[in-house]
């Protein structure tokens, strides 16, 4: 019998020198019995409202009890009941993962028999047991989050609030946990999963969809995405040219959102619209139509009004890049080595230009070490890492002078504001003087910048960060573009509008390298290499991946499928 | 061509940040003012306003006029008149005085009979250095008495000591504490600014993205050092101009020998930042890093207490200490217009020490940016 | 549920003590810091001149100038340098290669013997350094006051009768300028220790996202807050003993107060530093800007305004003022006093009173600006 355990009305919390409220009037509840996703962007609100039910802070106005009292003035009496895990999952990372376990049953008074009877279940539920010497620092993402689980649960609460479990962890891990929470959930805990994974979203028994402090949705997956029956297609076979044919494809009226999928296009359309026969957007006589599934992401979008227009601006200011075909970017034998740790071992791969090349793998499997060798932030243990011929340790200048990079975490100066940004990079690219000036202008206008010109880059929202920061990597007009993670946490509509400008660039011949845990971006991608334990255990267009691993069962695998299935393939051969 | 340029979008881009940055303005100014501000009134091992106690057991009319004299002093600003020992005591314990003159039954009494009368000073050896200095005004004090029953009576001594303080006649400490000041400044300026801007790049992301760009790390250097030193610039001569025209610091020298220096010194000072910059990765350790190292190089400069005072080994250790040097060429060059071979033999050891920062920083940034 | 618990507070506080040992901040602050003043402070500093490097330039020939120049060659104050040239010895000045230097002039001997008249001793110092100017001065005072008592006993003659000033220094009968030097440098290890390494503690939660985990959990506020002070304050007084211990028998400075009377003070003082490195820590939750403004609010109040090495009657009443408010200069000089004095209760006592009073100030706002909540 599902009971209400946390119920809140008109929720609003301004935090002070912002201007818009982090949470304006939101209203709902959290039942036992199921877990409750917390859906949205960052900077949606999600963390606030946690903290709100945690009774962390305090709301500005509305109603909130959680566990039936008020969190913040009664605050001793659901203390022992309430479970929060927070962000980065709250552990010490130099105390042991016993030491860190001690401390928190301590700090619950969970003393005795009760104490070992605790850890010996949730060491063997989250799997640590071998590790109960190891700092909590040196453990992986997905160990650290288990273990910040272990902690949460070590009081029994009754009432779980997990922000964010799933950033920085890789999909098995996030398969594992999710298998725990729901077993926690069939115990009779209510659970608050944050997500800013949508795909993560579908899987939750009831969501509350948050945008910009706004709740614009809530129920389950199901009936959020339920309007969207029947005006999601999938175009199978369009034959060449999948990344123009999306363009002319969102360039019709019927269509409000669409993104590849392999070698397919996935197309959202106007309620009660037709699909336009294939051919008027120039796809091959092969393509056809497929109904598929509605999935959350396109609900969300839909929500907030359609994906971007398809045409990519800023590929029409890009000039044509000539060599299609060529090899630019070559991995051969690429080993790393840290100390006695093989962070890449013999990676080998090449990437021609005008293609996106994606590096797909778990967290700590070697991805990031790859990629930073290739653009020359790392330096090999041995074999070789060559782009457009050059070696970049030896030739960096020149070679450095043709790629663009837009790394994992926003990077660009955040007390200069965006002008000087613009200004600085322009100026360390050499584009210089009445040309540079116009440059500058023209990526001003593209991505909409205009009116923030003048402003502190730090107070821009994210969306428009990772806009500025994509102006940045390309204001060169670079022919190799290298993007570390480039849309974590991104809301669904930005990352649209920024793989329009990377599909409108590729088209021009710009050679893209991107690493991702997004299993649709990897849908964007020419082809994928999946690195695990520092090796490429497999590599191909994603049709090629998915199509390795359908069975019989499952006759048509998703791309998440498809990763798990090849490294836990590898895992227990 | 292209080099300077992008050199000057460096450079730039790194005095937008510091100056844009309310925090690192803060970061700049604060301590320039501050010390501005306090050190020249703070820092003085000089005496003024001292209290003396005195006991007088002695009625005769010599004791109550070498007592007037006291009084009327201005190098003790408070005088106290005591009863007993126990008094005495109990000024000097609880630092009421820093001294007490203890003047006996038969003081009077033995220099009217031409004798030699002993006058007992006790003295707080808790501030000794204060004691002393103190205890010297009284002494001149008691020598003028000495002289003028001398000069009544019709005598001389037969010899004296005529004393002068050359480059600073009235022994005025703040012309000491300036000199030094610039180079304290410009120590915080040129070493926090390098030192914790590559480390806040690093801690914001920042430094891989100008890594992947075409900027070689000899570039990225340079574009880290020139901010830093002119940032050192422009606060050293903020505290130059206020010694000359706000405290009247006579400066003597050339500046141009004294810029000179300053430019060696900034450059040693970058060096050192970036050293301590490549080894840190997050800014609270550079701050740290920082830190350990300008303390003991500040305290051991010379500034708080002379360089020739400290043991062999130490002075021999300190020649590794740009602020020492640099110390050594402002006091020279501004107060005394000191000869360019006396400034050479500390701009020799500023070069040895850049170059040695400068290509360790070099070697270690190479070495972490690839 | 208790306001209290002390197995909770056990375990922060255990937890609390694990940190600080394997964190290299910490541990850079925390043990390698002090060792490094107190040798600099040690050794470095050091007002007391001693062979000071002087110019001599007798121009006259005669026998009593000969012999008051052989006074000062002979003198351990002075490593003298004897020169035949004024300009030379000018120039020496100027180049710092002496910091002074005595000129008895041609006619010295021929105006000591006339009556009426007086010989003078010039002595010329290097103004440009003020404390040891002063002992130039001083030094040549005395070796020619021996001279002139040896000139006239030699010659029969009576001194002229004259006041002798006899000093006694009390507490610290050499002068050495160590001997209080050192108990100051205490106080200023003391303050980076407590102000700089707190400052960091609870900003550092707040920066790694473990205060939102504590906060979520059954800690009481008065837990969280002792748990931050039992640990460095344990650390605060191991180094004040280490400290006080290396004064003693590495430096030779003389202790003649009583253990518990260190305790009681310095444990107050500890506290009231721990209190303005906790207050700036929790005020700021960020480590970067707590060290910035601990250094700014104690390291240097604590150099300057504390009486360590700077006279405070010489400040102007404003800074004088000021003084007043800073724990740092009551415990400068209960140290000064312990170390040099013994137990002066007159001294200590408004010392102490003032400490407790700073205590319960910062600790109070601390607990006060520390709340069970993120916003």
């Amino acid at each position: 019998m599902a009971e209400t355990v946390v119920t809140f009305r008109d929720l609003t919390k301004t935090f002070p020198g912002m201007e818009k409220p982090a949470l304006a009037a939101v209203s709902g509840e959290i039942r036992t019995g199921l877990i409750t996703g917390l859906v949205g962007p960052d900077g949606a609100g999600k963390t606030t409202l946690l903290r709100l039910i945690a009774g962390l802070m305090q709301p500005d106005s509305g109603d909130l009890a959680t566990l039936g009292v008020d969190p913040l003035h009664e605050a001793a009496t659901i203390r022992g009941q309430v479970g929060y895990m927070p962000q980065k999952f709250g552990l010490y990372e130099d105390l042991t993962v016993l030491e860190n376990l001690n401390l928190q049953a301590d700090l619950r008074d969970i003393i005795g028999q009760e104490r070992e009877e605790a850890f010996e279940r949730l060491l063997t539920f989250t799997d640590l047991k071998r590790f109960t010497g190891r700092f909590a620092g040196k453990l992986s993402g997905g160990m650290k989050q288990k273990l910040g689980l272990a902690c949460t649960l070590l009081g029994k609460p009754s009432l779980l609030l997990l922000d964010e479990p799933g950033v920085g962890v890789d999909p098995i891990s996030r398969r594992e946990l999710w298998g725990m929470v729901e077993d926690l959930v069939r115990q009779g805990i209510a659970v608050v999963w944050s997500t800013a994974y949508l795909d993560e979203a579908e899987l939750c028994g009831t969501t509350l969809v948050l945008s910009e402090g706004q709740l614009i949705a809530s129920g389950t997956p199901r009936e959020i995405s339920s309007p969207l029956q029947g005006r999601c297609r999938q175009l199978r076979n369009p034959g060449h040219g999948k990344r123009s044919l999306l363009v002319h494809a969102l360039n019709r009226p019927e269509t409000t959102d669409g993104t590849i999928q392999g070698d397919s296009l996935r197309l959202t359309f106007q309620p009660d619209a037709q699909p336009f026969p294939p051919e008027d957007i120039g796809a091959s006589p092969a393509a056809q139509w497929a109904e598929v599934t509605p999935r959350f992401e396109d609900a969300f979008i839909d929500l907030l009004g359609g994906g971007p227009p398809g045409e990519s601006v800023l590929a029409r200011h890009t000039r044509e890049i000539p060599g299609q075909g060529d090899v630019v970017i070559e991995a051969h034998e690429l080993t790393k080595r840290f100390g006695d740790f093989t962070a890449t071992d013999h990676v080998s791969f090449e990437v021609q230009r005008g293609e996106i090349y994606g590096l797909l793998g778990p967290n700590g499997a070697g991805k990031s070490t790859t990629f930073k060798m290739m653009c020359g932030l790392l330096t090999p243990t041995s074999g070789s890492a060559r782009v457009v011929g050059l070696d970049l340790r030896h030739s960096g200048t020149k070679a450095r002078q043709r790629l663009g990079y837009m790394a994992q975490k926003f990077s660009l100066y955040g007390n200069l504001s965006v002008a000087q940004n613009l200004a600085f990079f322009a100026g360390v690219y050499g584009v210089r003087g009445r040309p540079g000036q116009k440059r500058i202008q023209e990526l001003a206008e593209i991505f909409h910048l205009g009116p923030f010109l003048r402003a502190p880059t730090d107070s821009l929202s994210l969306g428009y960060k990772q806009r500025l920061a994509l102006a940045c990597a390309v204001l060169h007009e670079p022919d190799l573009l290298f993007l570390d993670e480039p849309t974590s946490g991104v809301d669904p509509v930005t990352r649209r509008e920024f793989w329009t400008h990377i599909n409108g660039l590729v088209s021009r011949g710009v050679t893209v390298m991107v690493t991702t845990h997004f299993m649709d971006e990897a849908e964007y991608c020419d082809r994928i290499g999946l690195v695990f334990r520092g090796q490429l255990i497999a590599a191909g267009t994603p049709d090629e991946l998915k199509a390795g691993v359908a069975t019989d069962t499952r006759p048509d695998p998703t791309m998440e499928d498809a990763f798990i299935e090849l490294v836990t393939g590898k895992e227990s051969p | 061509m292209s080099f300077f340029h992008r050199i000057h979008a460096l450079i730039r881009k790194e005095l937008q940040a510091l100056l844009g940055d309310p925090s690192s303005r803060t970061l700049l100014f604060l301590p320039v003012i501050m010390q501005t501000l306090l050190f020249p009134f703070a820092a003085t091992l000089d005496v003024e306003n001292a209290s003396l106690a005195i006991f007088n057991r002695d009625t005769g009319p010599e004791s109550l006029e070498l007592v007037q004299r006291f009084a009327a002093s201005p190098a003790f600003s408070t005088v106290l008149s005591l009863n007993s020992e126990a008094e005495v005591e109990t000024a000097i314990d609880t630092h009421h005085a820093l001294l007490a003159v203890n003047i006996p039954a038969d003081f009077s009494r033995k220099l009217a009979r031409g004798e030699a009368s002993p006058l007992q000073v006790v003295l707080d050896g808790r501030r000794s250095n204060g004691a002393q200095i103190a205890l010297s005004y009284l002494q001149g004090i008691t020598q003028e008495f000495t002289l003028d029953r001398l000069d009544a009576a019709g005598r001389t001594l037969p010899s004296t000591v005529v004393t002068r303080f050359r480059y600073n006649p009235n022994l005025n400490y703040r012309h000491f504490i300036l000199p030094n000041l610039i180079a304290i400044i410009t120590t915080i300026g040129a070493l926090i600014v390098t030192a914790l801007s590559v480390a806040r790049e690093r801690e914001q992301g920042t430094f891989d993205q100008l890594l992947v760009s075409p900027l070689t790390p000899e570039m990225i250097m340079i574009g880290k050092a020139v901010p830093a030193m002119i940032v050192g610039f422009f606060q050293a001569t903020l505290i130059l101009c206020a010694a000359v025209f706000i405290y009247h610091v006579p400066f003597r020298g050339n500046l141009l020998l004294l810029y000179a220096g300053m430019f060696l010194y900034s450059l040693s000072l970058v060096g050192v930042g970036l050293f301590i910059s490549s080894l840190c990765s997050t800014q609270q350790q550079a701050f740290l890093g920082a830190f350990s190292f300008m303390m003991p190089a500040i305290m051991l400069s010379g500034f708080a207490a002379p360089v020739e005072n400290m043991p062999r080994w130490l002075q021999i250790a300190d020649m590794a200490n740009p602020v020492r040097h640099f110390v050594e060429v402002v006091k020279g060059v501004f107060l005394k217009d000191t000869s360019f071979h006396h400034v050479l033999a500390d701009v020799i050891p500023l070069i040895g020490i850049a170059f040695v920062t400068l290509s360790a920083a070099s070697i270690l940034f190479r070495q972490r940016s690839t | 549920m208790k306001a209290l618990s002390f197995r909770r507070l056990r375990a922060l506080c255990w937890k609390e003590t694990l940190q600080i040992f394997r964190d290299p901040s910490s541990n850079l602050i925390a043990f390698i810091l002090p060792l490094a003043m107190m040798v600099i402070f040690g050794f470095g500093l050091n007002l007391d001149s001693s062979r000071l490097h002087l110019g001599l330039l007798n121009e006259s020939p005669g026998t009593a100038a000969h012999g008051l120049a052989a006074a000062f060659v002979d003198s351990p104050s002075f490593d003298v340098e004897v020169f035949t040239d004024r300009n030379a010895m000018d120039q020496a000045l100027t180049d710092s290669a002496i910091r002074g230097y005595v000129v008895i002039p041609a006619d010295f001997d021929r105006l000591l013997v006339t009556a009426g008249n007086t010989a003078p001793l010039q002595v010329v110092a290097d103004g440009s350094e003020p404390n040891t100017a002063r002992f130039v001065d001083a030094y040549s005072n005395g070796i020619w006051n021996s001279w002139l008592v040896s000139y006239y006993e030699d010659r029969g003659l009576t001194l002229p009768e004259e006041v002798q000033v006899e000093p006694r220094y009390w507490f610290n009968p050499s002068t050495r300028s160590r001997n209080f030097l050192i108990p100051g440098s205490v106080t200023v290890i003391m303050t980076v220790v407590g102000a700089l390494l707190t400052s960091l503690v609870v900003a550092r939660e707040w920066e790694r996202g473990t205060m939102e985990a504590l906060l979520a959990s059954p800690v009481t506020r008065s837990e969280l807050l002792l748990s931050k002070i039992i640990p460095y304050y344990g650390l605060g007084m191991v180094s004040l003993l280490l400290c006080v211990s290396a004064a003693r028998w590495m430096l030779g400075v003389p202790f003649r107060g009583s253990l518990p009377a260190l305790l009681l003070v310095g444990s107050f003082f500890l506290l009231s530093v721990l209190g303005i490195g906790l207050l700036l820590s929790t005020v700021t939750r960020n480590q970067f800007n707590a060290a910035q403004a601990a250094l700014n609010a104690a390291f240097l109040p604590a150099t300057m305004l504390s009486g360590f090495i700077y006279e405070i009657s010489s400040m102007p009443p404003l800074l004088r003022g000021i003084t007043h408010l800073i724990p740092a200069r009551y415990f400068v000089s209960s140290i000064q006093t312990l170390f040099l004095a013994g137990d002066l209760w007159n001294v200590l006592l408004p010392d102490l009173l003032f400490l407790m009073a700073a205590s319960a100030f910062f600790l109070g706002l601390t607990a006060r600006s520390t709340r069970r909540r993120m916003d």
